[in-house]
């Protein structure tokens, strides 16, 4: 998965051709790392229809609450410059991830 | 589907689940627990950690939470992820599904789903979620550096998460329902807040709305004593009022109460023969690591030996081919221990022919309850695994031979 932050954002998410899907996380999240095996392999099952990145929001908060993103865990999908969905909290869930990547994936 | 058999199941992995998973798996045991995230529970989201003995300080929630786990691994015990969706318990083995289509096979259950945070249903709060509204201090406290938030609720967690913020925020303002001073939590922990210069307090009231444009930027507070309502801005709420059971996986397989939490006993017994409940969601006085955890040793301990009890009985009274003659007997009744000879003088007899196996009521409870054996002596026969007759109070050994013939003539 791809790491974004504040510097690169604006053109590997925002200004990217396909849909993004970005994991907002941090290091203190207990949820969040629960989450990173699943969603690496999500990554591995999907990166040919969504492009996976991850944001660690403890090195980008301004960035990070810039999204409307202010509860961990989120994921969020991008399209043209735009947030299309968004799961967090209890929802972020394996299976409501896969859901949201099916229905904005390429 | 894949299937995997074992002794027992323990459905959570928070402090009572792994306390089991390390007394099962130490009494050799084959135990599996399933979590639908990483093992620790609740406690995982705590970082103040101050009562569990032994650890006065320096000892956060998931570092212990890591070191329960890595101590019931060391005996044996499996650790999975699975989110377990649905349940039988009403055959043996028991029966528990997984969300991925995994099912487990278990002669005992251990349940210790736990609780999570509960919700106050505010205007506002579902929309807000993770945009400002918050039930976990340690996930999202680096968002509001310097922020000032609102935190609803005044027990002992509440205040000790309220405290862990300020380190972050610039105020946390503790919206109390009760009168200037007073607070659900504890002494020691009430005095310690009172001088934390970066807690302020508003009294007898409740938060009556949470407002923002996609991320939170105020409360409506109202005075419960004047009815006044004020809006306060704020970056962030927290919520921390108290939990509720997870729990509506067994609804319908064991007894609930009213709210969802799990009835069972001393022995964290449920209401289902070799499914135990330990933690959280069980109906208990005083939820915290350590009363989780001694649940989850006592329910272990009985699962143990409702297993071998199972076994044992299985093995020497259903399984075999030929008759077996119970002789149900009592320490405390003298009247059961004086027809023990007679017993044995009529199984002697009848040698090749009828199984004799003499089986103490006050230590097999479940087992003389099921058969309806209430006082020793009493004579059961059993062939091909069930009860064919019964013989409460026998009082010669003629009249036992009698039945015992029948039986073998049977």
């Amino acid at each position: 998965m791809l790491e974004v932050n504040k510097e690169n954002f604006e053109a590997e998410v925002l200004g990217a051709a396909g849909p993004v899907l970005v994991d907002f996380w941090s290091t203190k999240c207990e949820p969040c790392m629960a989450l990173v095996p699943e969603v690496e392999a999500l990554a591995e099952k999907y990166g040919d229809r969504v492009k996976f990145c991850k944001l660690n929001v403890l090195e980008n908060r301004r960035l990070s609450i810039g999204q409307k993103v202010l509860g961990l865990p989120t994921i969020a999908i991008y399209k043209s410059g735009e947030k299309v969905a968004e799961l967090t909290k209890d929802d972020a869930t394996v299976a409501n991830i896969e859901a949201m990547i099916k229905e904005h994936g390429r | 589907m894949a299937v995997r058999e074992c002794d027992v199941v323990i459905i959570g992995a928070g402090p009572a689940g792994l306390a089991a998973a390390l007394y099962a798996s130490r009494a050799r045991l084959r135990t599996l627990v399933l979590d639908k995230g990483t093992p620790g529970g609740q406690v995982r989201t705590t970082w103040s950690m101050e009562n569990y003995p032994g650890f006065v300080r320096g000892m956060t929630g998931p570092e212990l939470m890591d070191r329960f786990a890595e101590h019931a691994k060391e005996f044996g015990a499996e650790i999975m992820r699975g989110d377990v969706t649905e349940v039988d318990f009403g055959g043996d083995p028991k029966i528990v599904k997984t969300h991925g289509g995994e099912e487990y096979r278990a002669r005992a259950v251990i349940v210790a789903p736990g609780a999570e945070p509960r919700t106050l249903g505010l205007p506002g709060e579902r929309e807000l979620r993770g945009k400002g509204v918050s039930y976990c201090a340690t996930c999202d406290a680096d968002f509001f550096e310097d922020l000032d938030i609102v935190v609803i609720g005044n027990g002992d967690a509440a205040v000790e998460e309220a405290m862990y913020l300020t380190k972050f925020v610039n105020s946390a303002t503790m919206i109390v329902v009760h009168d200037e001073g007073i607070l659900d939590a504890t002494a020691v922990i009430r005095d310690r807040a009172f001088k934390n210069s970066k807690m302020k307090w508003v009294w007898n009231s409740v938060v009556e709305e949470i407002r923002g444009d996609g991320i939170v930027e105020s409360v409506v507070i109202k005075n419960i004593k004047t009815n006044e309502r004020t809006e306060l801005e704020a970056n962030g709420v927290f919520v921390f009022v108290g939990t509720v059971p997870k729990t509506d996986f067994l609804r319908g397989h064991v007894e609930l109460d009213r709210r969802g939490y799990v009835v069972a006993n001393e022995l964290m017994e449920t209401s289902v023969d070799g499914v135990y409940c330990a933690g959280d969601a069980r109906i208990k006085y005083l939820r915290q690591v350590i009363t989780a955890a001694a649940d989850g040793a006592i329910a272990a301990v009985a699962a143990e030996k409702y297993i071998h009890e199972e076994e044992g009985f299985r093995e020497m009274v259903l399984d075999p081919e030929e008759p077996v003659m119970v002789a149900f007997w009592s320490p405390a009744s003298q009247a059961s221990l004086d027809f023990l000879p007679t017993v044995e003088r009529v199984a002697e007899g009848r040698r090749g022919k009828l199984n004799l196996v003499k089986i103490d009521i006050y230590k097999n409870q479940r087992v003389a309850g099921r058969y309806g054996v209430a006082e020793a002596p009493t004579m059961a026969f059993f062939r091909g695994g069930q009860l064919v007759e019964k013989v409460c109070w026998p009082t010669n050994e003629s009249e036992l031979a009698a039945v015992a013939d029948k039986v073998i003539g049977g």
